[in-house]
């Protein structure tokens, strides 16, 4: 296998790993539009962390967070519809990014890259970036996975019971800005989303338990990389979007394969 | 009657304004131990703001809360929905703020009448089902006060007068103090020793018998009964009271600006 093709798997595996159990939280809590707006941000991070010449996921992970709280405050208005502020400043925010990457006539950018990710270019730097925040965010969230679960439950019940509602919400967002900023190396920001909601409800048929759904989702999103990459070498395919079609492909096998596989566990009997 | 027992929680004079609309004026209650407290009133009237005034979810414009130090409270919300999305048994639900032994989960759900849906899916309960499983994660904390919000919607109503009775039991059973939130005036009145009638602010108060009786509950569900959504309840409330609730009531005290009297009354 070529170098290039073991960083990609590397990088690809990393993302999965961790976008399935932060992904079942935005499939049960109904963020995924949420995470889209979050992804489009995204693009202004970038452009902002070139402009004012710092690392651009650092630029990404501020973007992601000042956006996440001037949504708290716009909510706070209830003058407009949820979607429709998260519409607004997604749309607003990508443009931004657009046009500050534009203005910036020094600066020549793959675009393409950014939007739709550029997995099979990944460096060993970025592997380093990927995996140790992965693996940073995966303790984040084994620590806080009951009380998140609670206010995922019900927020009221689990403030009364005790839990910090505010915080354990404010560290999930951080969670997702980190991870779409890491994530935009592999499929890129348009379609970063799809990563962290697709595993997750592929894996809903077959859990029993949301731990189980988060593992799985993570299996699951880890055979899209890996079968998504192979494809994408074998046919020529753009692999970010190969890799969402494999995952996607798995999604809609899922209901089929459980319904193939009751009557055979009958038959022993 | 319970004069002799410790209060649990007390407030003093909560004002809530919510957008420059007034919720609550002035509104003084306190619930002591081994007492249910039952507040009701009219869609709109703060019953629901009252409670979560009380809970700590939401700060009251003035005014005070005093709990009771080392009152432990347990909460039963309105309403649940678990999105299908989520694979969550009733197991699970039960331990989500707190780990818990098998033994005194399987415990607390004999008690309140679900042992047999500890490993059933949410998603699965029926309406009444769901209100016994919330109702167990509330006893699970052993309440010192258990603060329940309509704790029978979406019960039918010999199912109703079930969990009332439930809830009786408990009070009796454990001694905790109960503070709950009733639509319905009939069945609530014979497991209650409180009621406290809400509008805004607190328009009567005392035990069943006397509010049933007072010119401003007569006024609040008397003589409204058409403007109400659940106005069924109250065409039959005209049947069982029907020689209680006359014209006069009206007449006198529609805007329940009463003397107090009966020692029941309990103006903010």
């Amino acid at each position: 296998m070529d170098d290039f093709m073991i960083r990609a798997l590397l990088a690809g595996l990393g993302v999965a790993l961790i976008a399935g159990p932060l992904g079942s939280f935005v499939v049960w809590r109904r963020m995924a539009y949420f995470g889209d707006t979050l992804a489009h941000a995204a693009l202004l991070g970038v452009a902002l962390g070139f402009l004012l010449d710092f690392n651009a996921n650092l630029g990404v992970i501020i973007v992601c967070l000042a956006l996440a709280v001037a949504l708290v405050a716009l909510q706070q208005q209830r003058r407009l519809a949820n979607d429709t502020l998260l519409g607004i400043l997604s749309h607003s925010t990508l443009s931004l990014g657009l046009i500050v990457l534009a203005l910036m006539e020094t600066l020549r950018l793959d675009l393409m890259s950014y939007l739709f990710g550029d997995i099979l270019a990944v460096n060993n730097l970025d592997i380093y970036w990927i995996w140790g925040t992965a693996i940073l965010a995966i303790a984040v969230l084994i620590a806080i996975w009951r009380p998140l679960l609670a206010i995922t439950v019900h927020e009221e019940l689990a403030q009364v019971e005790g839990i910090p509602v505010t915080l354990v919400r404010l560290v999930l967002m951080l969670l997702i800005a980190i991870v779409i900023a890491v994530a935009m190396k592999v499929v890129g920001i348009l379609l970063i989303t799809s990563l962290l909601i697709i595993p997750a409800a592929a894996a809903r048929s077959f859990a029993r338990s949301p731990e189980q759904m988060a593992v799985l989702a993570a299996i699951i999103g880890c055979f899209a990389v890996t079968g998504g990459l192979f494809a994408s070498l074998e046919w020529d395919l753009p692999a970010g979007p190969a890799i969402v079609v494999t995952a996607a492909i798995i999604f809609f096998m899922g209901p089929a394969w459980m319904q193939l596989n009751k009557p055979r566990q009958q038959k022993p009997d | 009657m319970s004069e002799k027992h410790p209060v649990l929680i007390q407030t003093d004079d909560i004002c809530v304004n919510l957008q420059g609309k007034s919720i609550l004026e002035n509104v003084s209650i306190e619930v002591r131990k081994g007492e249910i407290v039952t507040l009701i009133g009219p869609n709109g009237a703060g019953k629901s703001t009252l409670v979560r005034v009380v809970l700590g979810l939401l700060k009251a414009n003035s005014g005070r809360v005093k709990l009771t130090p080392k009152t432990r409270i347990g909460y039963m919300p309105q309403k649940l929905h678990i999105d299908p999305v989520l694979p969550l048994t009733v197991r699970r639900f039960l331990t989500l703020a707190q780990r818990c032994p098998e033994q005194r989960l399987k415990q607390v759900l004999t008690e309140v009448g679900a042992d047999h849906l500890l490993d059933s899916p949410m998603q699965t309960l029926s309406g009444g089902e769901t209100q016994r499983v919330l109702l167990a994660r509330a006893m699970l904390r052993e309440p010192d006060l258990l603060i329940l919000d309509e704790p029978v919607q979406g019960v039918d109503v010999a199912g109703q007068d079930e969990l009332y009775r439930l809830i009786s039991q408990i009070r009796k059973r454990h001694g905790c103090g109960i503070l709950m939130i009733s639509h319905d005036l009939h069945l609530v009145m014979s497991a209650t020793d409180r009621v406290l009638c809400l509008n805004r602010h607190v328009c009567c108060s005392g035990h069943p018998d006397t509010v049933r009786t007072d010119p401003s509950y007569v006024a609040l569900f008397g003589k409204l009964p058409a403007l109400m959504p659940y106005s069924h309840h109250h065409d039959h409330s005209h049947d069982a009271h029907g020689n209680i609730i006359e014209p006069e009531a009206g007449s006198n005290h529609s805007s329940c600006d009463h003397n107090p009297k009966d020692g029941g009354c309990n103006h903010g």
